[in-house]
């Protein structure tokens, strides 16, 4: 009994090394194909697929975000006298770990997704072994573009959803609890400093890369058939954002 | 020439190929013929370096392709095409781009050229003027002649067909087994032809190699091929189940 426990671990262990090592080799071949041939036709479509993809629902995203953190914080600020914080709190929250994380998330679901699934259909349609026996590299042709695309937009999203965060902010603060919006704006510089947002930045380059990596990886090893599709996409998000929560935390401890 | 030699190949405990030695010469059409599941489409695979035998070598000229890096394949794939059983077009291009899509990756020719090429291919296939239409606008057949558009396009010395005839109607069939026979003559190609249709294999191939069961069992010119007395062969000549095929 107590064997079988360790051979479920260790077989459990070694699945998830395997699957590490093999996604490692992806980016690493990945990172080997971008001196050999940028495509930059190819990355501005998939940059443009990300940003329409994704801009309407990163704002809602974060415009809800800030005005549900604003209206956690602002009355109880408020009642100890610390409304000329709000401003600053919501900035700091949204710069360092919200805006990165939820524009990673919304990402993963929406582009990761569509990544995994054009990818696997391509495989299961042999149109990636056309492309090697064309003599192009799979992953030159189509991780390289998407990679660079989310390590792009990710950012430019994020900066977008912060902005956006913080102005939903503003709205709550103003019409719910009474802060002016000049002691709102004002207490932004005060408390925030450019790292909190170049952090988010950082890790929002981090979290572009593994979407479009996971992407990507399991649609080239998605198994046949529709099926196959199905549940290579649904790995692929349900990956993305664990890694990107685990992620999150290594690099709050690095960069803070 | 392709020469193969000692090739074997297993997935995990499952031998899909069992000591294969062929030859190919230059400038001739072989048809590789066998049942589903006989390991044909394996063995084509790794005649375009696709997979990797698990033993042996396959000989393009003096390389091994076997044991040769990704790097130096895509190299040696530049003078091989393709086509493959589903066609595998790249949907999300027009017929144009897809024939176009090797000499844009491996070529600096000018758009005007390129465009050339790609009217000239399309002629050669009997598709001229389809340029601008997508892979799903296109009927099965029509999609074959693609494929072959896209594996000529870059002046191949090999072509390498998956089924070709699979899936098509009979009048298809007839069509794309003479398109074979003609580009052969034109290009003056190797062509290896992997077919579960017999009536197909004699009527474009030089020689016809026989699949049984990961072995390869007949190899000959098409007329004492079609004499062979081993009673595998005869079954298949004749479409007889003989007991062991699924």
């Amino acid at each position: 009994m107590f064997v079988r426990f360790l051979e479920i671990i260790g077989a459990s262990v070694l699945e998830l090394l395997y699957f590490i090592g093999d996604v490692m080799l992806l980016f690493i071949g990945a990172v080997k194909q971008m001196p050999v041939k940028i495509r930059p036709g190819h990355v501005i479509r998939q940059m443009s697929h990300l940003g329409v993809d994704t801009l309407p629902i990163v704002s809602l995203t974060m415009m809800f975000t800030g005005m549900v953190m604003t209206l956690q914080v602002a009355n109880e600020f408020v009642k100890m006298g610390a409304e000329s914080t709000v401003g600053g709190i919501i900035a700091i929250a949204i710069g360092r770990e919200l805006g990165p994380v939820l524009v990673g998330v919304v990402a993963a679901g929406r582009v990761g997704s569509a990544m995994t699934a054009e990818i696997s259909t391509m495989k299961v349609t042999e149109q990636i072994d056309a492309l090697r026996v064309m003599g192009t590299n799979p992953l030159g042709y189509l991780v390289v573009p998407r990679m660079l695309a989310c390590m792009i937009m990710v950012p430019l999203l994020t900066v977008y959803g912060d902005v956006i965060g913080v102005f939903g902010g503003w709205c709550v603060a103003k019409m719910y609890a009474g802060i002016s919006s000049h002691v709102y704006v004002n207490s932004i510089p005060e408390y925030a400093v450019l790292n909190d947002m170049t952090g988010g930045l950082v890790k929002a380059v981090v979290f572009g890369v593994v979407i479009a990596v996971l992407g990507c990886y399991y649609g080239m090893k998605a198994p046949e058939g529709a099926e196959g599709v199905g549940k290579a996409t649904t790995r692929s998000v349900v990956s993305a954002i664990i890694v990107i929560f685990m992620l999150n935390v290594l690099l709050s401890m690095v960069l803070y | 020439m392709i020469k193969i030699e000692n090739v074997s190949m297993s997935f995990g405990d499952k031998k899909v190929l069992d000591n294969i030695n062929l030859e190919i010469k230059d400038g001739e059409t072989l048809a590789i013929i066998g049942g589903s599941g006989s390991g044909k489409s394996t063995l084509l695979r790794l005649m375009i370096g696709l997979s990797r035998p698990t033993a042996g070598k396959i000989w393009l000229g003096d390389k091994d392709i076997a044991h040769m890096s990704e790097k130096e394949l895509d190299k040696i794939r530049l003078h091989m095409g393709m086509v493959f059983q589903y066609s595998a077009l790249f949907d999300s291009m027009t017929v144009g781009d897809n024939v176009a899509f090797g000499l844009r990756e491996h070529t600096d020719y000018s758009d005007e050229k390129i465009a050339e090429i790609v009217r000239e291919k399309l002629e050669v296939v009997g598709l001229p003027g389809t340029e601008d239409m997508m892979p799903g606008e296109l009927s099965g057949g029509m999609k074959k002649r693609v494929s072959l558009a896209r594996a000529i396009a870059f002046g191949p010395e090999i072509i390498f067909y998956d089924e070709p005839s699979s899936g098509l109607d009979p009048i298809m069939t007839d069509k794309i087994d003479e398109l074979i026979i003609s580009t052969q003559k034109k290009l003056g190609v190797t062509s290896v032809v992997v077919t579960h249709d017999m009536d197909s294999a004699i009527h474009i191939a030089d020689r016809i190699a026989m699949i049984y069961e990961g072995r390869l069992i007949a190899v000959d010119a098409v007329d004492k091929f079609r004499r062979i007395e081993d009673p595998r062969v005869r079954a298949f000549l004749r479409g007889l189940y003989i007991g062991k095929e699924a």
